[in-house]
């Protein structure tokens, strides 16, 4: 039987695996949604805490307590992290399930914008309401 | 053919004729199953929280902004709607965080097995439930 032809491939297996898989980044964005998700668990635990507070409250209430810079600091690491997995996670949604490219391409973009733009928005509101109060 | 993948469906049957293979089956074809349902649930949940958002950021900068902006939120907040839609948000929370952590139990290559993934599934679902209740008691009686 003849023998199967090989070819004998120069570069090292690393750095073919580095970045050059179907995926490109495919395993940072899966750990990034992991790691976002368990800094998330403690996280929503506290914001629940926080909305048995501020829910129905006055709005000097809430100024008062983000005025606490503990309760702005958790509240800034909430919005960041809530909106980094956010993101991800409907980035990956949408890459199932809109098969034509270029409105993958254009409505994933779109809605890392949104994203981006409602997570600063939530940053400045939190910042004002901590430090100009 | 629009896309290169298309080719891969197409074969040939043993007289030779080409056919197109059909794709595998489809979410109609499979008996409903908890592990699929909870599956779905995790990616409805998470995009309903999403949206879910928009409030919570509406609330923040209505609060940074001026007392009508405020009260004009807390207004649609305190709405029997506004209630419904903060009800299936706090719902669709815990559901989400039950079913994460059932996923980060999976990344650390724990409960595989059949039964034990059947088990956890039924365990987010009470645990969404008792969850949920526990939180609207405590917000609606205790606070």
């Amino acid at each position: 039987m003849e023998k199967s032809p090989t070819q004998t491939i120069m570069r090292s297996g690393l750095s073919r695996a580095r970045g050059l898989g179907s995926a490109k980044s495919g395993t940072a964005h899966w750990w990034a949604e992991r790691v976002t998700s368990i800094a998330l668990v403690p996280l929503t635990l506290w914001f629940i805490l926080v909305m048995f507070r501020l829910v129905g409250a006055s709005r000097s209430e809430v100024y008062g307590w983000a005025g606490n810079p503990v309760n702005a600091t958790l509240m800034l690491a909430l919005v960041g992290i809530t909106f980094h997995h956010m993101a991800l996670g409907l980035q990956v949604v949408m890459e199932d399930y809109i098969h034509d490219e270029k409105t993958r391409l254009g409505l994933i973009l779109l809605m890392k914008a949104v994203t981006a733009l409602l997570a600063i928005a939530a940053i400045v509101a939190v910042l004002k309401l901590a430090l100009v109060g | 053919m629009t896309d290169v993948r298309e080719a891969l469906f197409i074969g040939r049957t043993t007289d030779g004729r080409t056919v197109r293979r059909p794709l595998s089956p489809h979410l109609q074809i499979y008996k409903p199953q908890i592990t699929s349902g909870v599956s779905i649930f995790h990616r409805i949940t998470g995009c309903a929280l999403a949206a879910g958002t928009l409030l919570l950021v509406w609330w923040l900068v209505a609060a940074a902004t001026s007392d009508s902006a405020f009260a004009t939120v807390s207004a649609v907040v305190h709405t029997w709607l506004g209630h419904l839609v903060l009800f299936g948000w706090t719902a669709a929370l815990w559901f989400h965080f039950c079913a994460g952590i059932r996923h980060l139990v999976w990344d650390s290559g724990r409960g595989f097995e059949l039964p034990e993934v059947h088990a956890s599934g039924r365990a987010v679902m009470v645990a969404t439930g008792v969850l949920t209740v526990l939180t609207w008691l405590i917000g609606l009686v205790v606070v």
